[in-house]
């Protein structure tokens, strides 16, 4: 598959540009944070997005979905990224979708979808429980007790869990530290309402204002039809990983080239000796490095997104170099730009900082760029 | 089946036919020239195949001897060469470089002339760009070509003229207008070194070898035919040109020494040789083995960019963005010596004989010849002067 979009994927990114300009501009973020918005997103967003088809961008026809595809979404996230704009795109049209399209049965899919396409269904995934992202080391189970399935254990950095209808949460199926669960790397998913009793949901205040918690399930009892399709779903929980970690790579580069644009501007607006600083040779080469790397990002990005859509047997290898290289060119990118600001790029007022303070958390989710590199070098074999 | 499909049948019948076994392994290329010399027989049946065939140069119009085929069924052809391993029919300055050149500014006459001869090998090519006192500021060259009659005499110095000790013809930047401000004084001539006049010494490099010369004119004589374009109007060409090169060697840390395959996959392995494994079958040096990751991971990448610039550029040919893949690609071929040399320890630094392996020794050798990766063609800073400048517009 080409590494450039063809017309209609270009149409698709360029809708998007377009619409982010006007409906949300980088003062739409700064807006929500300074009002502390427990939500993180505006609702009329997410609903104009959803009538544009991007609530249900991965979801099939059938379930009311627009299904443009991981190289459509990749477009979306990308503009978005440009802007920071806050919406459940991640959370729900990636994630909570894909794993519901994934490993739900028929009965879960048709309820679910249709409502994810609408965009009145929202979800958050609860996956992680420490400081780093690492999938295999889960404490919080769900076994059978006294008749009834309970989960109980904490989940943290849940990326729009104080928002949404519906928790989707990883849990072992044995409970962890006992003689007969060592070694079980059995995992399944329960679809969990957040108001149900025993939920405890805690707003975790990160430096780049998204909408994150933490989620404690203390003895949370749940029902067999909870469970989101079948029993151990360790596969499909890698797969729609995969994806979130390509598509968190292209919104990660639409934030790259954005500060990178805007560093470029202010090199050529700001004058000092008498001339633009964007004629020092100091700040050209180092402009000009930023611009190899996110040309090489670009291309990993693409390619990545294209080994999902023709599902590669390749595509594990495709997420790590994108995330390896969208977090490397971001940290690059986000630091140089406030360095290249000087003065003002430390500043509340200017958005620069912004980059800054988003690029070391996405740079963390769904795993590092030092995470990335060791899973390429041993799917490498080395 | 389509025209697509015909194609790719027909070529690997052509192939199956026409492709020497010897040809089918690795090994050295041929450079052709007026007194070739070849390695092995299949090497000359080779290259008169090919070159009789337009293949060396696959997608040049058919009247200049090349190819004509579209890039549709230039990919096919290069796939197919690639499934049986074949190596280049011919190598050569004249095909990366002239020849573009010459089929975007040359006369209808000097394209019949020159072109045909590329396109089979006939003619070995060099460059005379650089002078000793004309580097990065390569406009600065004062190499004088007077017109006299029928011909320009031409009197100067080149320097760092690759292999100009086999070649035949030289492709030349000359001043013209002496007065003139100078990117406006410049003119592109084409010389043959088959004359008193030109004398070529080569330079032994830090590598022990000498793939590079000085070339002396000293009442040269080149025909006014010979003058491509117009007279001072050499710049726009000699830019096109070094775009030209500059792409050519993006492409080298990829491909040098081995397919592309090998070449990127390959590092990791040859590290392991070395250092090993740990009982994870992980290279056993962490250090080494994430720096054979990041330069894994980065080659990837690049080459997955210069597919995509491939993609993007239409008919235009190559744009200031072969300066970026300039810059990039040659970085990651000096940094990969690097990691070689990391890997072998003491073994990677001898110079001759024992204890070394022969490919030691070679592999020894390249690293010193990378150095001049990152100079030959444009420096690195010259190449992220022509991306801030050209591409992102900050200008002095």
């Amino acid at each position: 598959m080409a590494l450039t979009l063809n017309e209609e994927q270009q149409l698709l990114k360029d809708t998007a540009r377009e619409f982010v300009q006007k409906n949300a501009p980088i003062s739409h973020f700064r807006e929500l944070r300074d009002a502390n918005d427990d939500k993180g997103y505006s609702q009329d967003l997410w609903m104009k997005m959803a009538d544009l088809g991007w609530a249900g961008i991965l979801i099939d026809e059938e379930y009311g979905g627009s299904n443009f595809g991981m190289v459509g979404l990749g477009a979306v996230l990308e503009e978005t990224g440009r802007n920071l704009v806050p919406s459940p795109l991640i959370s729900t049209a990636l994630l909570g979708a894909s794993l519901i399209q994934l490993a739900g049965d028929k009965n879960q899919k048709k309820e679910l979808l249709p409502k994810i396409s609408e965009g009145k269904l929202t979800t958050a995934l609860a996956l992680d429980e420490g400081a780093r992202h690492n999938p295999l080391n889960i404490s919080t189970f769900c076994v059978k007790k006294g008749g009834n399935l309970v989960l109980e254990g904490r989940k943290t950095f849940v990326i729009d869990g104080q928002s949404a209808n519906l928790l989707i949460v990883v849990a072992r199926n044995s409970e962890p530290n006992n003689k007969e669960s060592n070694g079980d790397v059995s995992r399944s998913m329960y679809l969990v309402d957040p108001k149900k009793v025993g939920v405890k949901i805690t707003k975790v205040s990160m430096v780049d204002s998204r909408s994150y918690c933490e989620i404690i399930f203390d003895k949370v009892e749940v029902n067999e039809e909870d469970r989101l399709g079948e029993e151990n779903v360790v596969g499909i929980i890698d797969d729609v990983l995969e994806r979130v970690q390509i598509g968190i790579s292209a919104e990660m580069l639409g934030n790259a080239l954005e500060a990178f644009d805007q560093t470029i501007q202010y090199l050529k607006d700001r004058k000092q000796f008498g001339k633009p600083i964007g004629s020092f040779q100091a700040l050209q080469h180092r402009a000009a490095q930023m611009f190899s790397e996110l040309e090489l990002t670009k291309s990993s990005v693409q390619g990545a997104l294209n080994a999902i859509e023709e599902n590669s047997n390749d595509k594990s290898r495709f997420a790590s170099l994108a995330k390896f290289k969208a977090g490397e060119t971001l940290n690059l990118v986000s630091n140089e730009a406030v360095q290249m600001h000087g003065g003002v790029g430390v500043t509340d007022e200017f958005d620069i900082g912004f980059f800054l303070k988003r690029a070391r958390v996405v740079e963390q989710m769904f795993g590092s760029s030092d995470y990335h590199l060791d899973r390429y070098a041993v799917l490498s074999e080395y | 089946m389509t025209n697509l499909e015909n194609f790719r049948q027909e070529t690997k019948d052509w192939l199956n036919q026409n492709c020497p076994p010897e040809m089918r392994k690795p090994g050295d290329v041929s450079w052709g020239g007026r007194n070739s010399r070849f390695s092995h027989p299949d090497q000359e049946i080779w290259l008169e195949r090919m070159g009789q065939k337009g293949w060396t140069c696959p997608t040049w119009p058919k009247e200049y001897g090349g190819g004509g085929l579209t890039k549709e069924e230039n990919k096919i052809l290069q796939e197919e060469l690639f499934e049986i391993g074949a190596r280049p029919a011919l190598a050569s300055f004249g095909i990366w470089m002239l020849g573009p050149a010459l089929l975007e500014f040359a006369s209808e006459e000097q394209k019949l002339e020159h072109i045909p001869n590329i396109v089979q090998g006939k003619i070995w090519w060099c460059q005379g760009y650089s002078e000793p006192g004309s580097g990065s500021d390569l406009a600065s060259l004062s190499t004088k070509a007077v017109l006299d009659g029928d011909n320009y005499i031409v009197n100067g110095q080149k320097i760092w003229t690759s292999n100009a000790n086999y070649s035949d013809m030289i492709f030349c930047l000359v001043r013209t207008g002496p007065q003139e401000p100078k990117h406006d004084g410049i003119s592109f001539m084409l010389i043959d070194m088959d004359q008193p006049g030109v004398e070529v010494k080569p330079i032994k490099l830090i590598s022990g070898k000498s793939p590079f010369c000085e070339t002396f004119f000293t009442d040269a004589v080149a025909p006014k035919s010979n003058l491509i374009g117009e007279e001072n109007k050499g710049w726009t060409i000699a830019k096109r040109l070094l775009q030209h090169e500059r792409s050519m060697i993006s492409g080298m840390g990829l491909s040098v020494g081995g397919t592309s395959k090998n070449k990127i996959s390959g590092l990791a392995e040859f590290a392991k040789r070395y250092v090993g494994i740990d009982e994870k079958n992980r290279l056993s040096n962490p250090f080494l083995r994430g720096k054979v990751a990041r330069h894994d991971v980065n080659s990837r990448a690049f080459s997955l960019t210069l597919q995509r610039m491939g993609e993007e550029m239409k008919s235009g040919g190559p744009s200031a963005t072969a300066s970026m893949g300039k810059y990039y690609g040659t970085e990651q071929n000096k940094l990969r010596y690097e990691i070689m040399l990391e890997a072998m320890g003491f073994n990677g630094l001898g110079w001759e004989g024992e204890p070394f392996s022969p490919e030691e020794l070679a592999i020894t050798r390249e690293w010193l010849r990378s150095k001049a990766n990152s100079i030959e063609g444009g420096t690195s800073e010259i190449n992220l002067n022509v991306i801030s400048k050209r591409v992102l517009g900050l200008t002095d």
